[in-house]
């Protein structure tokens, strides 16, 4: 049973984001890059189908530039087996229908049971690409995914949606998003990153895959500007010595300032 | 600037978040927009989707659409803008709405604005904002080159406005063919006794490492039924298997945007801070005066809160009282 999983590279939750010149990117110095906590569910799921099963390959893949390939190292350090990365030249948003093309071409140069995604990736925090690359692919997915069980040929996933889980059977192969909840990603072992050394990463330029939304005009959602929050006001601290006055005095707030209660 | 709106049910209860949605769409284009409805038995709600902006509404009433099936919903969206040929589609981002709209918008050759806690128009060009990396940063969006836009609205963001002598829609039957799903959903498990989602909630009472043990969160709760509010939590409680992950409001949690947000032994870890700091008013109550939650609080007590909730608890009931 082979896996595809599809890993953002992202920047690590502690960095301070600060926007570029541009005014419409992030200023990428100082950035801690991380491979999306959402796709670790999804490599480490593969990892356990493939070790279940004894049989099969988990490859990697990954749109981005040229850090995308530490990303997948770090991938192949835990147990994928080869990587592919899709090279976008450079960092700017890149339009999800164009993620999704890409790895749609990817998925259809090899025979994958597992189409792997996280449920949404902590950049961009979008949540699109897994699903549109199963209807550009015609298959069945599932998103959320928090518990899987293998059949023959078929599986059911647990999929968390509010206050409740679906159990939802489809035949593979199936595109499935990983929610947290569904394993513990496992760490690399020093082993596994000297191995990874020698693990092939297969290279494509996203530029020569004929994918209109890979380009600026062709871009069929588009970043004008980022800005920061607004700052919020500093915090009212109410005096704590005397908790039934404090109790009082919040609910006073809160209805007659905040007017939300 | 022709709308139409997916509308969400779930055992008949259409969600509010889609008639946010719907009334957004009666507000941007300052005309009734169009619905669709798929779902069983849900024929007698669409008539009252006027009073929330919709002219007409698309109804796919048939046995195989009583669970919520990807083949099926975004069959029935898809019929309906063949049907309608509208210049914008929008659907509430909720668990559904998240699996459906890039489907439909694939399907489509298009991509979707996710997310958007702001939308307006430029002439008839859709300009959402979003939040990004966890929340620490906002881009401005459009479709850029997409002719059909597609966008997905923040849940409790937006205003659900009934407007009184509206008319009642007009109810059209989709005819959809064959609905035998790929991804069958065979059971629905309820996880708790109807808890309400914190992804719904106007009001959510969290609780965090500071309440040291889950034999504690009856104190939280008190709270929480004082304000008819649901129960969220930090991840590490939930790490740590003090409650369900369902409840957990973060970065690897839900993202909630509640009218009030009270944060119990919350430290306000990044992480956290993503998940809740587009709420509209923050309450924390934390030992710690250097918990970095009080930089984002409204208002802050810095205590015990085996000591203040309690006492916060007593004065709502007292206030809902008068």
């Amino acid at each position: 049973m082979n896996s595809l999983v599809a890993v953002a590279y992202v920047p690590d939750t502690e960095t301070k984001i600060r926007i570029a010149a541009d005014g419409k990117s992030i200023d990428e110095s100082d950035v801690k890059w991380i491979v999306s906590p959402y796709d670790e569910y999804g490599l480490e799921e593969a990892l356990k189908t493939k070790e279940g099963k004894g049989a099969g390959a988990v490859t990697v893949v990954c749109v981005g530039p040229e850090r995308a390939k530490t990303g997948l190292r770090e991938c192949l350090a835990r147990g994928a087996d080869d990587a592919i990365w899709v090279d976008s030249g450079d960092s700017r948003y890149l339009d999800a229908l164009a993620t999704a093309k890409a790895v749609a071409a990817v998925a259809k140069e090899g025979k994958y049971d597992f189409l792997w995604f996280g449920q949404k990736g902590v950049g961009y925090d979008e949540s699109l690409v897994g699903p549109m690359v199963a209807e550009l692919m015609n298959l069945p997915h599932v998103g959320n995914v928090v518990k899987l069980e293998i059949g023959d040929g078929r599986i059911t996933a647990h999929r968390e949606i509010e206050g409740a889980h679906e159990l939802v059977e489809c035949s593979l192969p199936a595109v499935l998003t990983a929610q947290k909840g569904l394993n513990e990603p496992r760490y690399a072992s020093l082993k596994g990153i000297m191995g990874a050394k020698k693990k092939p990463i297969a290279e494509k330029k996203l530029s020569a895959m004929g994918i209109p939304e890979a380009d600026a005009a062709g871009a069929k959602t588009r970043w004008r500007k980022l800005d920061l929050p607004p700052a919020r006001k500093a915090c009212h601290f109410v005096p704590p010595d005397d908790p039934a006055a404090a109790g009082k005095e919040l609910v006073r707030l809160l209805r007659e300032e905040a007017k939300v209660i | 600037m022709k709308f139409l709106v997916f509308i969400e049910q779930r055992e008949g209860k259409i969600r509010k978040a889609s008639l946010e949605a719907l009334s957004l769409a009666r507000k941007l284009s300052g005309a009734p927009a169009a619905a669709v409805l798929p779902g069983k038995g849900v024929t007698a709600l669409a008539k009252d989707l006027g009073a929330y902006g919709a002219g007409v509404v698309y109804v796919a009433d048939r046995d195989e659409l009583a669970l919520y099936g990807t083949k099926g919903y975004v069959g029935a969206l898809d019929a309906a803008a063949k049907k309608e040929a509208p210049d914008a589609v929008l659907i509430a981002a909720t668990a559904m709405g998240k699996d459906m709209a890039p489907r439909f918008a694939a399907r489509n050759d298009v991509s979707v604005l996710a997310d958007v806690m702001d939308l307006r128009l430029e002439g008839d060009r859709l300009v959402g904002s979003r939040p990004v990396y966890s929340g620490k940063a906002r881009a401005e969006v459009d479709c850029g080159a997409a002719k059909l836009q597609v966008a997905t609205t923040r849940p409790n963001v937006f205003a659900a406005e009934a407007q009184a002598g509206a008319p009642a829609a007009r109810v059209e039957t989709l005819e959809l063919g064959d609905l035998q799903p790929r991804a069958r959903v065979v059971k629905v498990e309820t996880s708790e006794s109807k808890e309400l989602d914190v992804a719904e909630a106007d009001v959510i009472v969290s609780g965090g490492r500071g309440i040291k043990g889950p034999e504690n969160w009856p104190v939280i709760r008190d709270l929480q039924e004082a304000l008819g509010a649901a129960l969220g939590a930090s991840r590490a409680v939930v790490d740590a298997g003090w409650i369900d992950h369902q409840h957990q409001v973060g970065q690897t949690g839900k993202v909630v945007s509640p009218t009030l947000y009270v944060a119990c032994g919350i430290s306000g870890a990044i992480q956290h801070l993503a998940g809740m700091g587009t709420s509209k008013v923050i309450v924390a109550i934390n030992k710690d005066p250097e918990a970095p939650i009080f930089k984002v609080a409204t208002y802050g007590v810095v205590g015990d809160l085996f000591a203040i909730v309690p006492e916060f608890a007593k004065a709502v009931r007292a206030a809902k009282a008068e």
